[in-house]
């Protein structure tokens, strides 16, 4: 049997249900995918006291997300299941782009140096729930306070004055729970955001596309393949992606109107692979399916105390593997806001900031993955033209390659204005300015992110500072030892101060060490801001 | 403030424009098409300017019609 086969989780009764009243719980996580996941695995590590709820017991049925970016990774490392999610994926640099019957040029992605995690691994997204999965038991065997209930499928939302009440159908019928905070991750067809009302607004591009993992007999190379107008699927693109354990993942585009039972067939697969990989290149086929898709969202992302995250608040096109890395990106926003708040040190305004932070950064995703499609599948007949000019000249013309588009990478998102943050210090290097996430690099025998924790800390480099300020650890490190660093963090400046969030964004930076200026950043970044000062 | 240059700039301008027209000399209007598009985004590359890249759209959609 499959890992996508196999309950992981079976239901099993809870005396939540046989409670006179509703139990109520601090917070409900709404649905196990890798946003609920990472959400359940987060608040458990903060020992704040969580319930995962899925209708499901198992991983995320068949082939789905395969493309996992630094970002998100970084976020695994700090919920401790980084090693095993990387080391279980695979890596590639290098690509192939064909036009029609040629191959018109390949391509070596170098990644930077001096990161602990590559750009972005392969690893099918059930293999990630699944270590995912095994994170969460690990917190509970370790007693911290989290429950992953199985076939609990939430049927009711009813916001009250200061909890949610939800209902729950299971096996042995319904019973019901009283939030404080629910986290809906419950996907793409959300029940959460349906029983809120809430619209999702978007484009529904009709447009159907043909997934089919293979297993390669003999060897191929790990490398990207992307066709645009293959002989093989006129007037369409393909993709050919290399997956751990020997799969492979491709992707065909098959257009608006076809017949989905029809074109999952494995003797009309079966003879289109073939003339993609080449006719001595024996596989064998693992799976096929058909998906559509959708780039929408909601306005916000919070509607009081509900909080939306991953598909449940945004869809996006498969191009540029925005989706699963997002919502994980979301989780990593949201849960320090909810553990403070539920801790009583910093007001429920600070979750206001959620939306603020993580709707431009849907709006960004949203954005990348509309230019892909546009470029994939060209809308009219000049943005055809223009997509065969870009592809006919790369093939000897490099500066049309960056305009080839069949999909970017997923890079996190900067928040330019969010009100957690201070104003910039002047001098300091432009990619680690307040909004971005802490950049990675060696120090000693290890990596900055590793010794940075979850809390709030001040990265102190080449300035000495008082570890004194209550609420905010220090982490010194000298400058001038560490080549990297002083690139990411100092530029030209002798010394730097970083105010990072627990989720390891830079919430301000200064050259010099005024407490004063330390704790105001402080405030603020924590929303206890009462004045403007 | 405008970048875009908008006094001539082209030495031997009628030169130019027969070469100009020489280069679709022969062509059918889809080949054409496709010639035009591959120049605009060679020059669009040369200039590298957003900003006169924007003016000169502009410029181009504005007039004419
Ligand atoms: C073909 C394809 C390729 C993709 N490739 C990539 C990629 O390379 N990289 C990437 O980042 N993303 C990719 N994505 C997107 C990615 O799969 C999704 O974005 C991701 O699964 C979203 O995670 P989630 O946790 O928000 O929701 P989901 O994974 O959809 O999980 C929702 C969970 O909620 C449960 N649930 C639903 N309703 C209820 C209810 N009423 N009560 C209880 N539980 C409920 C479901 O059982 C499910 O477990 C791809 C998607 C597709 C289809």
């Amino acid at each position: 049997m499959r890992i996508f086969e196999t309950p992981l989780y079976p239901y099993e009764r809870s005396p939540d249900q046989d409670a006179a009243a509703p139990a109520r719980h601090p917070v409900v996580v709404v649905g196990a995918g890798p946003a609920g996941l990472a959400a359940a695995v987060d608040l458990a590590r903060r020992d704040i006291p969580v319930v995962l709820l899925d209708e499901n017991d198992r991983v995320s049925y068949g082939s789905r997300a395969i493309c996992f970016a630094k970002r998100a990774l970084e976020i695994l490392d700090r919920l401790g299941c980084g090693d095993e999610i990387t080391g279980d994926g695979v890596t590639w640099s290098r690509g192939r782009v064909f036009f029609r019957d040629r191959r018109i040029y390949e391509f070596d992605l170098l990644a930077e140096e001096g990161h602990r995690r590559p750009a972005f691994i392969n690893l099918q997204q059930y293999r990630l729930e699944e270590l995912l999965v095994r994170r969460l038991r690990d917190l509970q065997s370790e007693g911290r306070p989290v429950e992953l209930r199985g076939g609990s499928r939430v049927t009711k939302v009813e916001p009250a004055a200061d909890s949610v009440l939800l209902t729950v159908e299971t096996p042995e019928g319904p019973y019901r729970l009283e939030a404080e905070w629910v986290v809906a991750c419950d996907g793409a067809g959300s029940t959460v955001r349906r029983e809120l009302g809430l619209e999702f607004v978007g484009q529904v591009f009709e447009d159907n596309f043909l997934i089919a993992d293979v297993t390669m007999k003999a060897d191929f190379p790990t490398e990207r393949w992307f066709w645009f107008d293959p002989p093989f699927n006129r007037g369409q693109s393909a993709l050919l992606h290399k997956q751990p354990e020997g799969l492979w993942r491709i992707d065909l585009q098959l257009g608006p109107d076809v017949d989905r039972e029809e074109e999952q067939r494995p003797e009309n697969v079966v003879p289109r692979l073939r003339q993609m990989l080449g006719d001595d290149v024996e596989f064998e086929l693992e799976w096929i399916s058909v998906y559509t898709f959708q780039c929408a969202r909601i306005d916000r992302f919070r509607h009081g105390r509900v909080l939306f995250a991953g598909d449940a608040a945004h869809q996006v096109s498969p191009f540029g593997a925005r989706g699963a890395n997002s919502g994980i990106q979301d989780v990593d926003n949201l849960v320090w806001k909810l553990e403070r708040v539920l801790r009583g040190r910093s007001p429920d305004s600070l979750l206001d900031s959620y939306d603020a932070e993580r709707v431009p950064a849907a709006d960004e995703n949203i954005l990348n993955s509309t230019r892909s499609t546009d470029f994939i599948s060209p809308k009219s007949e000049t943005s055809r033209l223009f997509r065969d000019a870009v592809l006919n000249l790369a093939e000897t013309q490099p500066m049309a390659r960056p305009l080839v588009n069949s999909g970017r990478l997923s890079l996190p998102h900067v928040v330019l204005d969010s009100p957690l943050q201070s104003p910039d210090a002047d001098g300091l290097p432009g990619r680690t300015r307040p909004g971005s996430p802490a950049v990675d690099a060696p120090v000693d025998d290890g990596w900055l992110l590793a010794r940075l924790g979850d809390r709030f800390q001040l990265l102190a480099v080449g300035i000495d500072v008082p570890d004194d300020e209550p609420g905010l650890e220090v982490v010194g490190l000298p400058a001038r030892r560490h080549p990297l660093l002083d690139e990411r963090y100092l530029g030209g400046a002798p010394g730097a101060l970083y105010l990072l969030r627990p989720d390891q964004h830079v919430a301000a930076r200064f050259t010099d060490y005024d407490p004063e200026r330390i704790a105001a950043a402080l405030r603020r970044a924590s929303a206890q801001e009462t004045d403007d000062s | 403030m405008t970048r875009l240059r908008t006094e001539p700039n082209i030495p031997d301008g009628d030169g130019f424009y027969e070469e100009l027209l020489e280069l679709h000399q022969g062509r059918s209007k889809e080949e054409s098409d496709s010639i035009n598009a591959r120049l605009i985004l060679l020059l669009a590359n040369h200039i590298g300017d957003r900003e006169v890249l924007r003016e000169a759209m502009k410029a181009a959609a504005d007039t004419g019609l």
